[in-house]
């Protein structure tokens, strides 16, 4: 079976660019862009959805 | 009739009083003068199918009273001079949020510890300006047993009436005194009962002023979903620093009992008719009072008595045209000096004003009050 | 599937009030979380807080909600539950709310053993009030008002919950964020008087102020100081310096005061029949 890619969103008017997906996202899918945070390799995503959960503004959303 | 008649004390009276209006909650915190309230409710609201608690502190009383008044319930503590000092916090609380509720303060002496078994009269200012902020302030100060029966009813009455908090404040004395009471019947006094939304869950705001300046109030657990908070608010209970609307629900919430007066404000006026001198007085030193001025008017003196049952708001327009009447007024009081400066506010300087204090946990006795009719005659 | 929490948010009440970073956010989101678990009645649950930056977290749920005044949250929801026990209590607010100003009510709640959920969120410090040392501050930790180092040694919310008689105790942290709702799950089940701490973090005035280069550090520094109750076991006093434990921390039955009361209401009234 083909692997599904996550969608991953991150909603710019709630991100408050804390950094918390981009250093603890074991695969490196996000980057800073200005002060918010923005996808990056999002090919990379192993859906473990710890941005998602960790997320402190609700500005993550992972969609498997 | 066939009506129940009892010799009770007046912290007795309260409690059945309470039971009455249709009080189903009281959480209190035991302190001498008032614990007879905390003991009869103990043993009757489980009778009526309703909750008791003892908290672990004054603050925590007044808290769990709101907490339980938001389910719909109605709810009552009951304290004395430094429990009332510690429950302002959350008075202050009930007021902004306009949540429903009374606190019975049996007034002893202080400050601080003072005079725990001596009666008093010197909160009823604390009664108005002891929490902070601007906000409305109901109180009633009740001069027998029966009529601590009725005015905690009538509490309860303007508590869910007007959404707010209302003290009723015996002295000591009041408070502690046996007298016969005749129990009303189920229906006899009037009970009043918070007014619930008419609107949907989806279209009710807890201060939603289409229905006036004293909004109807949801339950808690009854289907409508609401915030509150004792921030400065808005009409759907949220916080807000909005200038405009912080500034009009201030001055709403001290409006809706301001223009409530005429409905509020009772007193009773003895032999003041053709008065010279007026003695205002009230709680236990108003029977004082009107034993005075029995014996003034045996000895030729036009004397009367005009005593206060609502002290908040204050009988302002019946003072003010008193003074327009009498030469003279007194005021005896159990403190050194507050309802003074409450009349001469009324009275504008056209009756000279003068009290009799006391402080020393002795009631001010009619030949006291007798001395200084004549003194000022 | 991503969880959809703006089902349980108020119409456009995000983004929230706290600080980039702030961990309350993520606390917040496991309580959502945990309340959907548990598919608990959103009419029938009342969520109720004191004063400072984690008391504002009801505002944003759509539950009946109450603000209430600092440190008194618990004994507020005291007065809900018991004029209506059918009633989903929570109570949740910070550590200088939960333990300083409403230590006293904190404690008496632990000892009755009244069902409900207290949630604390213990970032170390008063943040809203700009960061001064509040009782869980590490010793010699810089606050506010505590430039020259804290004093004051630190309580521990936990054993204090413990130690006054709460029947349910469990500890977690805004890094470990996927445990926070299944130890509010365990909580909101137990019947009796649960409480759950959170550790978290201020990066605004706590870290600041104590060498915390970024929020990564500070949660960096949780994910290094929990240990897992059942690890802990395996571990040695020396291994176990500087560490928190976390989890389950305590558990046991006792008789809940709300169903107590409502027997004794039932005995009374027999016995006016009888």
């Amino acid at each position: 079976m083909e692997k599904k890619q996550p969608k991953i969103e991150i909603n710019e008017k709630y991100c408050k660019g804390c950094r918390i997906c981009v250093e603890f996202c074991p695969t490196k899918v996000f980057e800073m862009r200005g002060f918010v945070a923005s996808v990056k390799n999002p090919e990379a995503c192993i859906a473990c959805m710890q941005c998602e959960l960790r997320c402190p503004d609700f500005a993550v959303t992972v969609t498997l | 009739m066939s009506n129940k008649v009892a010799f009770l004390q007046g912290n007795e009276a309260c409690a059945h009083g309470a039971i009455y209006a249709g009080c189903r909650f009281f959480a209190g915190y035991p302190i001498t003068p008032s614990t007879e309230v905390a003991e009869v409710l103990s043993n009757e609201l489980p009778r009526v199918g309703g909750a008791f608690i003892q908290m672990e502190d004054e603050i925590a009383a007044m808290a769990a009273v709101i907490g339980a008044s938001l389910t719909g319930m109605k709810a009552l503590t009951a304290t004395s001079g430094p429990g009332f000092s510690l429950k302002q916090e959350n008075i202050g609380y009930a007021c902004i949020t306009e949540v429903p509720c009374v606190i019975i303060n049996v007034m002893r002496g202080g400050p601080s510890t003072g005079m725990p078994t001596g009666p008093s009269q010197s909160d009823v200012m604390q009664a108005k300006w002891g929490t902070h902020g601007d906000h409305p302030a109901i109180c009633l100060v009740p001069a027998s047993v029966q009529e601590l029966f009725t005015e905690t009813v009538r509490a309860f009455n303007l508590a869910e009436k007007y959404r707010t908090p209302v003290t009723v404040m015996p002295d000591e004395i009041v408070g502690h005194m046996r007298e016969r009471i005749v129990f009303p019947e189920p229906g006899e006094l009037e009970v009043i009962n918070r007014t619930l939304p008419s609107v949907g869950p989806g279209e009710y705001k807890p201060y939603d002023t289409r229905f006036g300046d004293v909004p109807p109030l949801a339950s808690f657990g009854s289907g409508y979903r609401f915030h509150v908070t004792g921030l400065n608010k808005a009409e759907d209970g949220f916080p807000t620093t909005r200038a405009d609307l912080v500034q009009a629900e201030e001055e709403r919430q001290v409006r809706k009992v301001e223009k409530a007066i005429d409905d509020i404000v009772t007193y009773e006026e003895y032999l003041l008719d053709d008065a010279e001198i007026a003695v205002v007085a009230f709680g236990a030193i108003s029977r004082s009072a009107r034993f005075a001025v029995n014996e003034a008017r045996k000895r030729g003196i036009r004397a009367g008595l005009f005593r206060i049952i609502t002290y908040w708001p204050f009988p302002e327009r019946q003072i003010r045209a008193l003074g327009q009447r009498v030469k003279a007024i007194i005021t005896p009081e159990m403190n050194l000096g507050m309802t003074i400066h409450e009349v001469r506010r009324c009275v504008e300087g056209r009756a000279p004003v003068s009290g009799i204090f006391r402080v020393d946990g002795e009631p001010i006795n009619p030949a006291q009050i007798l001395a200084g009719i004549q003194e000022v005659r | 599937m991503g969880f959809d929490y703006e089902k349980y948010i108020r119409p456009g009440k995000l983004p929230h009030i706290w600080c980039p970073g702030c961990g309350h956010g993520i606390v917040m989101k496991g309580l959502i979380r945990a309340i959907d678990a548990l598919a608990l009645d959103r009419d029938m649950t009342a969520i109720v807080s004191g004063i400072g930056c984690a008391s504002r977290l009801p505002g944003y749920l759509d539950f009946c909600t109450l603000h209430t005044t600092h440190g008194r949250g618990v004994a507020f929801a005291t007065g809900i539950k018991m004029a209506k026990p059918g009633m989903n209590v929570i109570c949740v607010g910070g550590d200088g709310d939960g333990v300083a100003i409403g230590g006293n009510h904190f404690i008496h709640a632990c000892r009755r053993n009244i069902d409900m959920t207290y949630l604390i969120m213990n970032n170390h410090i008063y943040g809203m009030t700009g960061g001064q040392f509040s009782p869980t501050t590490p010793f010699g930790a810089r606050a506010s008002t505590t430039p020259y180092g804290n004093p004051d040694p630190p309580f521990d919310i936990a054993r204090l919950a413990i130690g006054a008689g709460a029947t349910f105790v469990a500890r977690g942290t805004a890094f470990h964020a996927s445990q926070i709702d299944k130890l509010l799950v365990e909580a909101i089940r137990h019947k009796g008087f649960s409480v759950v701490e959170i550790l978290d973090s201020c990066p605004t005035t706590f870290g600041r102020k104590n060498k915390f280069k970024s929020v990564i550090e500070m949660m960096n520094h949780l994910k290094e100081i929990a240990v897992p109750v059942a690890a802990a076991d395996k571990m040695s006093a020396e291994q176990l310096q500087g560490k928190v434990l976390t989890g389950v921390l305590h558990r046991e039955d006792k008789p809940e005061y709300v169903e107590e009361y409502g027997r004794l209401v039932e005995r009374v009234r027999e016995s006016m029949e009888g």
